[in-house]
C-alpha cells in the first residue's frame, strides 16, 4: 500500500490529555464480546493519544469542545418530527438508552448493544469496533475509538432481505453525554434505508459501521437537531463489497459544533458509494466534514457533494480525500464542495485531496465559496419576492445539487420540505 | 399629470454607481394607461438601463429627476415593493435559477406580491388551475412547469416563461427589454400573442427593441426613439418603419 498512514506527534499535552481522559473509561475485563472489543478501543486511545489542535487532521475544527474532560452540559433539545410520516418503523434512544420493544421487520434482525452485548450474535460481533479499527489504519481518529469503548447502546442490524421500510433512529435528549454505537450489516443483495434524527445528547457521540455485502444497498438519511448549544461528533465507517451501493445524506440545519467523518472503503468491483451533505450555518455555527473514501477494487465509482451556506460569522470545513490504490482501475471519483458565504464574516476552510496510484481513473474535484449571486438576487425581487426571502430561495438553489444525491424521491422531498419550513421560521 | 397617466418620467439622470459613468441624461416619458409606448434605440443609448432603474436594480445612481407609477415615487421603492406596486420587467436575459421548480418560483411570487399588498395567499388549487390555463395559451407544458427555473430552457422557452410570469402576476405596467432577442419568428410570433392577450384599459407597456420586426406583432401607439440618454424623438408606429428602412443615422443627424 504506497499510502503513508498519518501518526500524530505524542507530545506530553498529548500524553496528558489522553491519561485525563482514560482515567473516565472503564477497564472492561467483562468476558464478553462487546467488552472485549471495548477493551480493544480502550488500548487503540491510549496508543493513538487523544486529539489535540496541532494534528493536521484538527487544522480548522478546534478539538477542545471535544475533549473537554469535564464539559459543561448546556441546551434544552427539542425534539424533531421530520422522518414522522415517512412509513418506518422507529426506535427511539432517549438520554442514551433505547426505550421500548424493538420493531420487529421481515428481512431485518434489529438488536439493541445494551441487551444483545452478551448475547451470542456472531454477525455483530464480527463488525463492533472492527471497521473502526481498521478505519484507523490511514488516519487517527481517536474520537471514534473513545466511542466504541464508551458507548452502552446502539442499534445492530442484519439485514437478508431488500427492506425498503426505512428504520429511523430518534435521539432525545435532556442534555448530558451520550456515547452510541451502530453496527449495520447488509447481507449479499439485501437492503436497508437508515433514517436518523435528533440528538443523542448535549454533548453527544455517534459511532456507525456498515458492513455492505456483495449486491447490497445501503441508504442512510440523517438530520442533525437545530439546537445552537451541542456538540456532536458522528463517525462513520463503511466497507463496500462488490456491486454494493452506498448513499449517506446528512442535512445540519443548525447546532454550534459537529464535526461528521466518513470513512468508506470500497473493497469490491464495481460498487457505487455517494455522500453528501448539506448545511445551513448562522452565528456560532462550526461545522466539519471529513470524508476519506479509498478505491481498492476496479470499475467503483465515489461521489462526495457538500454545500454549505453559511452567515453570521460561521464557519464551514470541508476536508476530503480520495485514496486511489494501485490496482483499483476504471475508477470514477468525484468530489464537489462549495459554501455560499452571505456575509463577510463567515468562512470556508476546504481541504480537497487526490492521491491517486493507478493509472486509468477519472477523478475530479472542486471546491468553492462565494457569495450570492446579485442578477438572480434581483430577478427574484423584481418578482415581488422580498430580499430575505430571495435568499433563502438561493440558498435551497445552492443546496440542490445535495439533496439530489437522495436516492428516494419521496425521502427526497421529506428533507426539502424540512429545511423550506426550517428557513421559513428563521425568517419569520 | 394627464388623469390617465401610468408611468411619468421626468428629467431622469442615471450614473453608474461603481464608475463616474452617465447613462440617462434627462429622460422624459409619459406613459398612459392602456397604450404600448416602444423605445427603439442604436446600442448603448441607455434603453437597458432605463428599464434597469425603473425596476430598481442596484449598481445606478438617480441623480435627478423622478419616476411615477400612478402617482407613486418609485424610486426610492425595493424592487419587491415596486412588483407589488404593479411594475413588471421581462428580463433581456432571464435568469437561470437551479434547484428551484418554476412553478415554486411562481406561487412565491404571486403570493409574496399578494402579501406585501396586505392580500390573502391563493390556495393550492386555485393556483394550479390558473397557471395550467395561462401555461397552455403560451404553449409552456407541464414539464417546463416543473422544470427548475429557465434551466436548459431554449431562447424561446426563457421568453415565453417571462411572459407566463407577466400572465400570472397581472402587473399594470410591463416593460419588455428586448424580448425579441434571441427569438425565431415562431417563437416571436407566440411571445406576441402572449402579450397581446395581457393588452388592456388598465395595462401599460414599455417595449424596448433594436428591431421594427416585434412591433409588427405588438402594435405600439407611441414610438420613442432614445440616444445617448436621452429621448430625441416620439411619434407614431410610422417611426419604427423609418428607423427600419434608414437606421439611426439619419434620426441621429436630424438632432444633431
Amino acid at each position: 500500500m504506497p499510502f503513508t498512514p498519518k501518526r500524530t506527534v505524542k507530545s506530553p499535552a498529548k500524553l496528558d490529555l489522553t491519561a485525563a481522559t482514560l482515567a473516565h473509561v472503564p477497564s472492561f475485563d467483562g468476558l464478553g464480546w462487546a467488552d472485549k472489543a471495548r477493551a480493544a478501543a480502550r488500548a487503540r486511545v491510549a496508543e493513538m493519544g487523544m486529539p489535540l489542535g496541532r494534528d493536521e487532521y484538527w487544522k480548522y475544527t478546534d478539538t477542545k469542545p471535544f475533549t473537554n474532560v469535564d464539559p459543561d452540559h448546556t441546551g434544552a433539545i427539542a425534539a424533531t418530527d421530520v422522518f414522522g410520516a415517512s412509513g418506518a418503523v422507529t426506535i427511539t434512544i432517549t438520554n442514551g438508552k433505547v426505550q421500548g420493544e424493538l420493531p420487529v421487520v421481515d428481512g431485518l434482525d434489529i438488536q439493541c448493544l445494551s441487551a444483545a452485548a452478551d448475547a451470542e450474535i456472531h454477525w455483530a460481533q464480527d463488525t463492533f469496533g472492527v471497521l473502526e479499527a481498521a478505519g484507523q489504519n490511514n488516519v487517527e481518529r481517536p474520537l471514534a475509538a473513545l466511542t466504541t469503548a464508551l458507548a452502552t447502546e446502539g442499534i445492530l442490524i442484519h439485514a437478508t432481505k431488500d427492506v425498503t421500510q426505512p428504520v429511523r433512529i430518534v435521539y432525545t435528549t435532556d442534555g448530558g453525554q451520550a456515547n452510541v454505537h451502530h453496527v449495520i450489516k447488509v447481507a449479499p443483495k439485501a437492503g436497508v434505508t437508515i433514517l436518523e434524527e435528533g440528538l443523542a445528547g448535549a454533548r453527544a457521540s455517534t459511532n456507525m459501521e456498515v458492513a455492505v455485502a456483495d449486491g447490497a444497498r445501503f441508504d442512510h438519511l440523517r438530520v442533525l437537531p437545530l439546537d445552537a448549544e451541542r456538540t456532536l461528533s458522528n463517525h462513520c465507517f463503511a466497507n463496500l463489497g462488490a456491486q454494493s451501493t452506498f448513499r449517506s445524506f446528512t442535512l445540519t440545519p443548525g447546532g454550534q459544533m459537529t464535526r461528521n467523518e466518513a470513512v468508506i472503503d470500497i473493497n469490491g468491483d464495481d460498487a457505487t458509494a455517494h455522500i453528501a451533505g448539506a448545511c445551513l450555518g448562522d452565528g456560532a455555527f462550526h461545522h466539519d466534514d471529513t470524508v476519506f473514501i479509498t478505491h481498492d477494487a476496479v470499475n467503483c465509482e465515489s461521489r462526495q457533494v457538500f454545500k454549505k451556506v453559511l452567515r453570521n460569522g460561521a464557519t464551514g470545513v470541508f476536508q476530503g480525500k480520495i485514496l486511489v490504490q494501485p490496482d483499483a482501475q476504471k475508477t470514477d471519483g468525484y468530489q464537489i464542495s462549495q459554501s455560499l458565504l452571505l456575509d463577510d464574516d463567515s468562512q470556508f476552510l476546504a481541504k480537497p485531496e487526490l492521491e491517486i496510484y493507478a493509472d486509468d481513473v477519472a477523478c475530479s474535484h472542486g471546491s468553492t465559496s462565494g457569495a450570492i449571486d446579485e442578477d438572480a438576487l434581483f430577478y427574484l425581487r423584481s418578482r415581488g419576492v422580498p430580499h430575505a426571502h430571495a435568499i433563502d430561495l438561493l440558498t435551497l438553489s445552492f443546496m440542490a445539487e445535495a439533496i439530489e444525491e437522495i436516492a428516494d424521491d419521496a425521502l427526497a422531498e421529506t428533507v426539502l420540505a424540512f429545511l423550506t419550513e426550517t428557513l421559513e421560521v428563521r425568517r419569520a | 399629470m394627464k388623469e390617465d397617466t401610468m408611468l411619468k418620467i421626468e428629467n431622469l439622470h442615471v450614473q453608474l454607481e461603481e464608475e463616474d459613468k452617465v447613462i440617462l441624461k434627462g429622460v422624459n416619458l409619459e406613459l398612459e394607461a392602456g397604450k404600448v409606448h416602444a423605445i427603439m434605440g442604436p446600442n448603448g443609448s441607455g434603453k437597458s438601463t432605463l428599464s434597469y432603474v425603473l425596476s430598481g436594480k442596484d449598481g445606478y445612481e438617480v441623480t435627478d429627476g423622478s419616476a411615477a407609477l400612478d402617482g407613486e415615487d418609485i424610486l426610492e421603492m425595493e424592487p419587491e415593493e415596486r412588483a407589488a406596486a404593479g411594475l413588471f420587467l421581462a428580463f433581456q436575459y432571464p435568469v437561470e435559477i437551479p434547484g428551484v421548480g418554476n412553478m415554486t418560483f411562481l406561487r412565491t411570487a404571486v403570493n409574496a406580491q399578494r402579501k406585501l399588498r396586505g392580500e390573502d395567499e391563493m390556495s393550492a388549487g386555485d393556483f394550479l388551475k390558473l397557471v395550467r390555463a395561462k401555461a397552455k395559451d403560451l404553449k409552456i407544458d407541464a414539464d417546463m412547469l416543473k422544470r427548475p427555473v429557465n434551466v436548459g430552457f431554449s431562447g424561446g422557452e426563457k421568453k415565453r416563461n417571462e411572459i407566463l410570469q407577466m400572465a400570472m402576476l397581472e402587473p399594470k405596467m410591463c416593460i419588455l427589454d428586448e424580448t425579441d432577442s434571441g427569438l425565431d419568428v415562431d417563437a416571436m410570433k407566440l411571445v406576441a400573442q402572449g402579450v397581446n392577450a395581457l393588452r388592456s384599459p388598465e395595462r401599460t407597456f414599455l417595449v424596448i427593441t433594436h428591431y421594427q420586426r416585434l412591433l409588427d406583432h405588438i402594435k405600439p401607439d407611441v414610438v420613442h426613439i432614445m440616444a445617448d440618454g436621452k429621448i430625441i424623438k416620439s411619434g407614431g408606429p410610422e417611426l419604427a418603419i423609418e428607423v427600419e428602412n434608414n437606421g439611426y443615422a439619419d434620426l441621429l443627424g436630424e438632432v444633431a
